[in-house]
């Protein structure tokens, strides 16, 4: 009986090692690899590098017009997916009944999570590029981006708008404000931090997708910054995977250190959003 | 009639007020109509998705005979003399997914035993996002770990290893989808009642034997969901394969040869600017349906799983 305790004790203890294990060991690796990237990438990380365009010589390039690019395609992604994204949550939080069309929609936005990321870039390609003629653009880069990052910014922000406690609701209706007042004035400013957070997620998914803007024309090598919505361009991520598809090994250093870039930037867009998360726990 | 009466009465003593009522109900409406047009850009969305691929797919087959698409083993589309059999994608698809599963599979599970079961609340709210982020590392980087770090280091231990492979990119797409499997396992542990553990407690149960035979168990089609889940995004995954196993459709299982996925596909015709309605371009939308197909498939499935599970809890 006694030996019998002890083995489920030391069973127990073995668990909880190989379960303890198989967290640390892929953190341990994940930080391996960024090392690694880092020290690849070292000796390029210098101002230049940012403030460069491409070359065919791997130390004059830079990545001036794919960070441009990045940036302007997320801030126009999020002026589309975020109005739509948060307008359908209230619609589904706050006006849905639970009927069959709320259901096709929730079942519809879980599905469409799932859809792999270079299925939208054929829609975009078919849809924005072709047939709405918008020519391989920012602009049908943003616009299949925003469809892309619709179901995050949805789910974020219903469940930011679930937090708000119905005594407040039914607190302003009783002060006579109607359905859209109270939505207004009321729940948004209280779920804004959970939305926002909402929002950064998406826009990091924005920042680093790669697939779907293959068919939108980021084209690779561009000696000019895109200056209206209708510029072709190029974006972080795409122009990483042209360093690391060309077989010269000074590319493959520039993709180390476009690769730290990139984790530099979505390292701080997380930081901003865990900032207002934790902002948003205290309040609510 | 009762109702229109009351109206009458309101209107004739405090018209003015009426009137701005009816503005504000014309705005509620419209309001509301605003939003539900947002709710179904998601629906023109996933209809948009079919559309495209059904239409193209079927303009395919109006030139290649299913039958050559199903039975022939060789896919050459880009070449002189073009076969369109669909095996070696799909072949080199399922190779390096049941790889990237094998390897996310007893990962995830423990990972989501520690989380639940021995973690500290205060551990937890550290180790979840923490391993969140393997998860949140844009793809293309983990292709340059699989092409440039992985692949090296195995061929130091496997010999005949090529320098596209789908071992590499294998393992590294594993560790990337482990935190979908533990996440949602995590979750699907922690929503089993304490009172069964508890239940198997006061039978003498210790602690290993409750989660193996009690915990787990009850678990188990949320954890299925979770896998299939896994499954479903591996088999979508586009960067990691398409940079680190090559772009050569071949019928083969052998991990250490380079291969080509139906997303690595995908990717090479769109690099390659095939001019719209070539073949060549229509092939972008048959291997795109299928790649639809199957996903929908596991994510349908994965749903109906995990809304099981609800009900079964």
């Amino acid at each position: 009986m006694k030996s019998g305790w002890r083995s489920g004790r030391l069973l127990e203890s073995i668990l909880k090692v190989v379960s303890l294990l198989a967290v640390i060991i892929p953190l341990l690796i994940l930080t391996f690899f960024l090392i690694t990237v880092f020290l690849d990438g070292e000796s390029r990380l210098v101002p230049q590098f940012l403030t460069s365009y491409p070359s065919y010589k791997p130390e004059d390039a830079g990545i001036l017009p794919a960070l441009v690019g990045s940036i302007y395609l997320i801030i126009l992604t999020s002026v589309i997916a975020v109005p739509i994204g948060v307008g359908s949550a209230i619609y589904l939080e706050e006006y849905g009944n639970g009927g069959w069309l709320d259901n096709l929609i929730e079942i519809n936005i879980s599905n469409l999570a799932g859809v792999p990321s270079i299925l939208y870039g054929l829609l975009g390609l078919e849809l924005f590029v072709r047939a709405l003629s918008m020519g391989r653009s920012l602009l049908a880069g943003a616009f299949t981006m925003a469809l892309l990052v619709l179901p995050i910014v949805i789910t974020a922000s219903r469940e930011a708008l679930r937090a708000v406690p119905s005594s407040l609701r039914e607190a302003s209706y009783a002060l006579g404000a109607s359905r859209w007042e109270t939505i207004w004035q009321v729940v948004l400013p209280m779920s804004a931090s959970g939305i926002l957070t909402g929002v950064i997620l998406s826009v990091c998914r924005a920042m680093g997708e790669t697939a779907p803007l293959i068919f939108l024309g980021a084209l690779t090598y561009l000696a000019f910054l895109p200056d209206s919505p209708m510029s072709p361009f190029t974006a972080l991520p795409i122009q990483i995977f042209n360093w690391i598809s060309r077989p010269q090994a000074g590319f493959a250093e520039n993709a180390a250190a476009g690769i730290v870039v990139l984790m530099v930037v979505l390292l701080l867009l997380n930081g901003i959003a865990i900032y207002f998360r934790n902002k948003m726990q205290k309040r609510i | 009639m009762d109702n229109t009466h009351k109206q009458s009465i309101s209107i004739e003593r405090i018209p003015l007020e009426e009137a701005s009522r009816g503005i504000r109900l014309f705005k509620e409406g419209l309001i509301k109509y605003l939003l539900v047009f947002c709710s179904l850009v998601s629906i023109f969305t996933t209809v948009g998705i079919i559309l495209v691929l059904a239409f193209e797919t079927i303009e395919f087959f109006k030139v290649v005979p299913l039958r050559e698409f199903l039975l022939d083993t060789e896919w050459t589309p880009l070449f002189y003399e073009k076969h369109f059999g669909i095996w070696p994608l799909l072949l080199g698809t399922v190779l390096t997914s049941a790889i990237a599963i094998v390897v996310a599979l007893p990962f995830g599970i423990f990972a989501a035993i520690y989380l639940s079961e021995f973690a500290s609340e205060r551990v937890r709210k550290i180790v979840k996002p923490a391993l969140e982020l393997l998860a949140g590392v844009p793809t293309v980087i983990y292709g340059y770990f699989a092409l440039l770090i992985v692949t090296p280091f195995l061929q130091n231990v496997i010999p005949n290893l090529s320098g596209f492979n789908s071992i590499s990119p294998g393992i590294v797409m594993g560790i990337m989808i482990i935190p979908l499997i533990s996440s949602l396992s995590e979750d699907a542990i922690y929503a089993v009642p304490q009172g069964l553990r508890e239940g198997a407690y006061a039978l003498g149960g210790r602690k290993l034997p409750t989660i193996f035979r009690v915990v787990i168990p009850t678990a188990s089609s949320g954890i299925v969901a979770a896998v299939t889940l896994a499954i479903s995004r591996a088999l979508g995954e586009t960067m990691i394969v398409t940079i680190a196993a090559g772009q050569q459709p071949r019928f083969t299982l052998d991990p250490r040869v380079p291969i080509e996925t139906m997303t690595a596909f995908i990717v090479q015709v769109g690099l390659g600017d095939a001019p719209t309605g070539t073949l060549e371009y229509k092939t972008l939308f048959v291997v795109g349906s299928m790649l639809f197909l199957m996903t929908f498939v596991m994510n349908m499935w994965s749903q109906r799983l995990k809304g099981r599970f609800q009900q079964e809890i």
